[in-house]
């Protein structure tokens, strides 16, 4: 039982930062129809910058500089780039993010060398205990900060002009622009949302129980990916719960590992994936996603 | 729905026909393959090793990128599992006419010959994207996309498991390959063609020239057949193609088959290329390499595909054979840009060059001088009304 409770909560937490880094895919999507396979490399990128510069600076302002950073590589490639292709089709705005991606961790992964970077945060690897159940301080913190900023995120995208700007968007493009909506406004705020999101689930990623800044966590982002397709790409509450089901799944299959050992070893990893795709087999557009309809 | 890569695509098609092509054209549109083919035949003689060694990698990655094209370039359907068939036909071929018995870890081994096990690579592979179709055909672009992402980490999680069949994780060797009488390897028969001795690369080097000749045959015709048309009309609308009496979910299936065989065929060659199989060589950066082949190459275009896969796996080991003479590039240990690294960020900038300004790939950079007049006439009626749909 007490393994079980520890599994739930680590699970939660893991699933809170998913959840984060999945709403910044879906809220991207929703603005600018692009599927971006650089978040992985905007996360290393917004851990790397917060480690190196916690180096000098108080760890709280490296923080903020550092999702900023991030956040501002998002509205740079939305700029340059994306910005120029309004209207391309979904997959070649894909393949452009997967060019970025390449040049971005490979720069960083170069960066980082051999050694590890550890994340100076002023709680360190402490645990904190409920009766029998454990788990780590930044682990507590990631799962409060996430639900902060989910919660903010959701009243933003509810009642503020830029949340009621990137409904109407989403919902009519055009009529939207007829109303005085930029849609280029929308689709580079929505990156800045999204790259900071993710620079803020990497901060809480690289800390304990994880070693330290690797290029391994982009495959953490990777993770996130069905957590954004199975609750539905486009739908900001299927992201919350999608992410919420990866964490959780992920979390149980590697703590009963050995119950489940004829699956093979490792098998944590990969049960985001089967999850998803046992998802997508029954609803092909994902938990909460819109169905696509075809008019002839 | 129409993107500029499949509008430029569609012109060439429509144009290849009705191009009034004089006898001339025609002749030397037969000849140029033909005389490059036999140029090809002759390299081994007159370059280094070395290079027939790159040359059989490229080959490799060719009919792997092939493959992929008619799957993504040709049929619309994003996948990013072909790290996960070419997983399939290497593990198929080593465990097939491999011997069992290994160092580090006890591997099982049938111990076939080797034709056997290249063919058991192909229709396994191919079975393995026949078993996919059934979802693939269910998902539509970018769903299909991602949850084509996830067979990637289950191959790699196979591949760790399995240990009788793949070696786990330290991976296991690659069978050498051979025909009755004759093998693929340095020696039986010693082979000296003009005084050169043909060893293991310089033969590998005609197993993969003549391999992606046909691989390239196959995929040319395929695509000016009523099969190849009906895959085209999938790719710009499903309804239509449906209404125009194109069984979809059959074409899909049938698509997703061919291009996992492909990608089967090119596993097979790339064990053998490397020498040995491993978890780390089918990776997700794989798949996204191979994206990278077809992308630049041109969606769609087989020719495209080749250039894009010889520009793609070539380029590191260029790099890295004349990393003390390229500026910009360090040896490795020194912290500088190494040789792979610096490959790699050149084909991202490539990508994004190519999205952004170039969207039919090398094919395009190919195709865009020489035809421009003979396409006012022929081509006008076809791109009217795509251009006009978008407002």
């Amino acid at each position: 039982m007490t393994l079980f409770l520890s599994l739930l909560l680590n699970g939660l937490s893991l699933g809170a930062l998913y959840a984060l880094i999945a709403l910044g895919f879906s809220v991207i999507f929703k603005a600018s129809e692009v599927v971006s396979f650089m978040h992985g490399s905007l996360l290393l990128f917004g851990a790397y910058t917060t480690a190196r510069l916690a180096a000098d600076l108080p760890f709280g302002v490296a923080v903020l500089l550092g999702i900023g950073l991030t956040a501002g590589v998002g509205l740079l490639v939305e700029r340059l780039l994306i910005n120029r292709l309004r209207g391309s089709s979904v997959i070649s705005l894909a393949i452009l993010t997967i060019g970025v991606d390449i040049i971005l961790v490979t720069e960083l992964t170069r960066r980082i060398g051999s050694d590890i970077l550890n994340m100076p945060a002023p709680w360190g690897g402490d645990v904190i205990r409920i009766g029998d159940v454990g788990i780590t301080t930044n682990r507590a913190y990631a799962m409060l900060v996430a639900a902060v900023l989910i919660a903010l995120f959701f009243a933003a995208f509810r009642f503020s002009d830029w949340g009621v700007a990137m409904r109407a968007n989403a919902e009519d493009g055009e009529t939207a622009a007829l109303m005085g909506i930029k849609p280029g406004r929308v689709s580079a705020l929505a990156w800045v949302v999204g790259a900071g999101l993710a620079a803020v689930a990497g901060l809480f990623l690289v800390g304990s129980p994880t070693p330290g800044v690797a290029p391994g966590i982009q495959a953490v982002a990777l993770r996130a990916f069905p957590a954004a397709i199975l609750g539905g790409l486009d739908s900001t509450g299927g992201a919350l719960v999608g992410g919420l089901i990866i964490g959780l799944a992920e979390s149980f299959a590697s703590g009963y590992q050995d119950q489940i050992l004829f699956l093979g070893r490792g098998f944590g990893d990969v049960v985001p994936y089967v999850v998803m795709i046992l998802v997508l087999l029954v609803r092909p557009s994902g938990l909460f996603g819109t169905r696509e309809l075809t008019r002839v | 729905m129409s993107d500029t890569a499949t509008r430029t695509l569609g012109d060439e098609i429509v144009a290849t026909p009705m191009a009034p092509a004089s006898g001339r054209a025609k002749l030397l549109k037969m000849l140029v393959p033909l005389v490059a083919f036999a140029a090809m035949l002759a390299v081994p003689i007159f370059v280094e090793p070395f290079w027939t060694q790159v040359g059989f990698g490229v080959f490799a990655a060719a009919i792997g990128a092939i493959g992929l094209n008619l799957l993504v370039g040709t049929t619309g359907q994003l996948s990013l599992a072909h790290a996960f068939f070419l997983a399939v036909g290497a593990a198929t071929y080593c465990y097939v006419s491999g011997e069992s018995g290994g160092t580090a870890t006890e591997v099982g081994g049938l111990g076939l010959p080797p034709v056997v096990g290249m063919l058991c690579g192909v229709a396994l592979a191919g079975l393995a994207g026949l078993l996919f179709s059934p979802i693939a055909a269910r998902l539509r672009g970018i769903y299909l996309g991602v949850a084509s992402l996830g067979l990637v980490f289950i191959g790699q999680h196979l591949m760790n498991t399995l240990e009788e069949v793949t070696g786990g994780f330290n991976g296991r060797a690659t069978p050498i390959f051979a025909v009755p009488g004759f093998s693929f390897g340095s020696s039986d028969p010693d082979l000296f063609v003009l005084g050169i001795p043909f060893g293991e690369a310089e033969r590998e080097w005609y197993l993969g020239l003549f391999l992606l000749a046909a691989a390239w045959w196959f995929a040319h015709n395929l695509l000016r057949s009523r099969p190849g048309r009906a895959l085209q009309t999938l790719r710009d609308s499903e309804t239509a193609a449906a209404v125009m009496g194109v069984n979809v979910q059959a074409y899909k299936a049938r698509v997703f088959l061919l291009s996992s065989m492909y990608a089967g065929l090119a596993g097979v060659l790339v064990a053998l290329s490397i020498g040995a199989i491993a978890p780390e060589s089918f990776t997700l950066e794989v798949s996204v390499l191979y994206l990278a082949m077809i992308v630049l190459g041109g969606l769609g275009s087989v020719g495209g595909a080749v250039a894009g896969a010889a520009f793609v796996s070539a380029l590191p080991v260029i790099f890295q054979r004349y990393a003390d003479v390229l500026p910009l590039l360090s040896q490795p240990g020194q912290g500088g840009l190494s040789a792979p690294q610096g490959a790699r960020i050149l084909f991202g900038l490539t990508i994004i060059a190519v999205v952004l300004f170039q969207p039919a790939g090398l094919a395009g950079l190919a195709r865009r001088r020489p035809r421009r007049p003979a396409r006012t006439t022929s081509v006008a009626p076809s791109t009217a009304p795509a251009q006009g749909s978008t407002p």
